[in-house]
């Protein structure tokens, strides 16, 4: 469908001194629909806090197995796109 | 059990900063010092509390009815979003008029016991709105428009107008930003796109100067009050830059005339507000001895 | 493609990482999103998360349904919250399926041409201002009981979007019981509004634990794969008894003569649930299902020029920045 929009990961800080982590992920046309999108739904606007947005496709992985002798032959499927860490207690709104 | 303990957590997590302003208190002025300053006519200050308050609501009803019908779900939280602010805005306003005409009438009273002709927001804030084009076009001018007068309220010679002009400056940046990138996309993405929103602007232009007139009572409250003429330049600058970034024209159609020498001001709406409170205060009204 | 591998046959390959995957549930570990799963799971799983999100966004027609008549400003700011909270919901769950290659477009599309379900519960009509705090008190404290497991599901974005989900329903939960006690403390007319919408929502609310175990095909083989935790009857049970006395403290009669403790079993007994009803709404004969189902078509079609309007804008702004380099 032509009016698909990209899919975006979220990386959000909390607050300075943290790193950013990632939350989630959202559609978007374009890199400044994602921010906006991402300080609604993922931060609650909340001021002070950082969010990085990058489109998933763009996103190099490797597998959570990787050094595991049983890594994934579909790895690379593109379906697959990466979601990196459990959420920290000290982020806020998760 | 860790079940039970998960509920039992969850059921006690108390975070209430998390959520969205005004739903967490009965009274939005509470704690704060309503003393209507020296020199200053209580009954003009609840007027023009209630013209700013007026807008806030109204456009905040229209808002909620996007409810359930935005193109892309996080267009949906984003016009929640901004409804839910408006309303914010709205509860303060109300609640302040109430504290300076001096009858301690609170927010609820004025938003579900009034008739019409006391509804005192600028009829474009009750145009209802047909399609996405007109939603982001009236946002752009209502918020531009209100994000203008609202920089200068913070110098308010009253101090509650000006920390509630505070907060709605932060608000109102990013509802305008959300309306002109929108604009811009609109404007510049397709065909079917561009002719939409030169639709909605034509539709929306001629209730725009309105906006800037004054009135008698922000005439008389000078210094507490903001006189909207005086904003009309930068309004028409950061329209100019919108609608330039999105290849739109602003549009070349009249104004829309008063009746009997009123406007939204006065009292004299269109024949979409009957409709708007008939929606917005029926329960309240079925029930006038009820609290919620 | 990497030539040092030895061929090792499809089938050998495939069983290994079986083993492997089996491994991780049963040391109760998460599986993340590019590990290799057998494709049943994948499926389950997409649906299941698929279904949750519908029942979200459905979920906001009902309620949404009162937000612009809500009869006090404070009520109507937490009930524009709370729908908005639902979206957000959506989307964490449209994401969490994603990552298991979902697509959001075809999820929609299976939503709006009824070949992926949504909860039961919405398609029963919001009839009064009553219903908001019913189904804030019913509905979403039976959600959280069906949702507070899945915390712990084994697939670890569907169960990482679930905490923050169910923080937020037990919010909503309390939110929609404080309605429902300031509205028994009010007028006669309010206290008959309060127990007209439990009337019509105890049934259906049971309903929403889905049908009795003993014709629950696939519960066995979720709960294998810790996908489910707990059994339909279970949960249901758990709710009922939660419920009881939450029902005695407000003053309201949960309508059902069969309810009563059991001091046996430790468990309150309820009446029997009409399953002819919950498989009629299901099958598409609510009293709403057109309704939630053309509402939700309508919006996703009638803003389809406006995700074609911005997706061409960023092409064309791409364009333009490969022009200036």
């Amino acid at each position: 469908m032509t009016g698909e929009w990209p899919l975006y990961e979220v990386f959000v800080r909390g607050k300075r001194g943290l790193n950013h982590v990632h939350v989630g992920s959202l559609r978007a046309a374009d890199d400044d629909m994602a921010l906006r999108n991402a300080r609604d739904l993922y931060t609650r606007r909340n001021e002070g806090v950082s969010i990085w947005v990058v489109q998933a496709a763009d996103i190099a992985a490797s597998s959570p197995d990787e050094k595991d002798p049983f890594f994934a032959p579909s790895g690379d499927k593109v379906y697959r796109h990466p979601t990196f860490y459990d959420i920290p207690e000290n982020v806020p709104h998760m | 059990m860790a079940f039970d303990n998960a509920y039992e957590a969850l059921a006690d997590a108390h975070d209430d900063a998390r959520w969205a302003f005004g739903t967490g208190f009965e009274d939005p002025l509470s704690g704060v010092d309503t003393t209507v300053p020296a020199g200053v006519d209580g009954d003009d200050l609840a007027q023009y509390c209630l013209m700013l308050g007026d807008d806030a609501l109204v456009l905040s009803h229209r808002l909620q009815q996007w409810c359930t019908r935005a193109p892309e779900l996080e267009d949906e939280v984003a016009i929640a979003n901004i409804g839910l602010d408006m309303l914010g805005q709205a509860r303060l306003l109300l609640a302040r008029a109430g504290k300076a005409d001096g009858t301690e009438r609170g927010e609820d009273h004025y938003a579900y016991f009034r008739g019409e002709h006391e509804f005192r927001n600028v009829r474009l804030a009750e145009r209802e709105q047909a399609d996405f084009a007109q939603l982001i076009a009236t946002v752009l001018v209502l918020t531009t428009w209100r994000l203008a007068v609202f920089q200068r309220l913070r110098e308010s010679a009253d101090p509650v107008l000006a920390a509630i002009a505070q907060k709605g400056v932060n608000e109102l940046t990013y509802h305008r930003d959300y309306a002109a990138q929108w604009v811009v996309r609109l404007g510049d993405g397709t065909e079917t796109s561009h002719a939409r929103t030169v639709a909605a602007l034509d539709d929306v232009w001629p209730l725009v100067a309105e906006l800037f007139e004054t009135h008698d009572v922000e005439r008389r409250l000078h210094g507490v009050a903001v006189d909207p003429a005086e904003v009309r330049d930068e309004f028409d600058d950061v329209l100019a830059q919108v609608l330039s970034a999105a290849t739109l024209e602003p549009p070349q159609v009249r104004a829309k005339a008063g009746v009997a020498g009123g406007k939204g001001r006065d009292g004299r709406h269109t024949e979409a507000m009957g409709y708007l409170l008939a929606e917005l205060q029926s329960v309240a009204r079925a029930h006038p001895e009820a609290t919620w | 493609m990497s030539v040092t591998e030895p061929a090792l046959s499809e089938a050998d390959s495939e069983r290994r990482l079986e083993r492997h995957f089996e491994d991780v549930i049963a040391k109760d570990q998460r599986i993340e999103p590019r590990d290799w799963v057998p494709e049943a799971y994948r499926k389950t799983m997409i649906r299941q998360i698929a279904q949750h999100a519908h029942s979200e966004i459905i979920g906001m027609q009902p309620e949404g349904n009162w937000i612009t008549r809500a009869p006090s400003l404070r009520r109507k700011a937490i009930l524009l919250a709370k729908v908005q909270d639902e979206a957000g919901h959506g989307l964490y769950l449209y994401s969490a399926a994603e990552t298991l290659g979902g697509d959001r477009d075809d999820m929609t599309e299976k939503l709006i041409s009824g070949r992926q379900k949504y909860s039961s519960i919405f398609n029963y009509p919001t009839l009064s201002f009553a219903d908001v705090g019913v189904i804030g008190w019913l509905v979403d404290g039976a959600a959280i009981c069906n949702q507070v497991p899945l915390c712990r599901s084994s697939y670890g974005p569907y169960a990482r979007a679930m905490i923050r989900i169910c923080k937020e329903e037990s919010f909503h939960q309390r939110q929609g019981y404080e309605l429902l006690m300031t509205m028994m403390s009010g007028t006669d007319a309010q206290r008959e509004m309060v127990q007209d919408a439990v009337n019509r929502y105890w049934w259906p609310s049971l309903m929403m634990f889905g049908p009795p175990d003993d014709d629950s095909p696939n519960t066995a083989q979720s709960m294998a794969w810790k996908i489910k935790r707990h059994t339909n009857d279970e949960l249901r049970q758990r709710f009922v008894d939660m419920t009881v006395p939450q029902a005695e403290a407000l003053g309201v009669t949960l309508p059902d003569p069969g309810l009563s403790w059991n001091a046996d079993r430790g468990h309150y007994d309820f009446g029997a649930i009409d399953w002819d009803e919950l498989k009629q709404v299901i099958s598409g004969g609510g009293p709403c299902n057109t309704e939630r189902m053309e509402r939700r078509r309508a919006a996703h079609e009638d803003g389809a020029w406006v995700r074609e309007a911005a997706a061409a804008h960023a092409r064309k702004q791409q364009q333009r920045k490969e022009v200036a380099a």
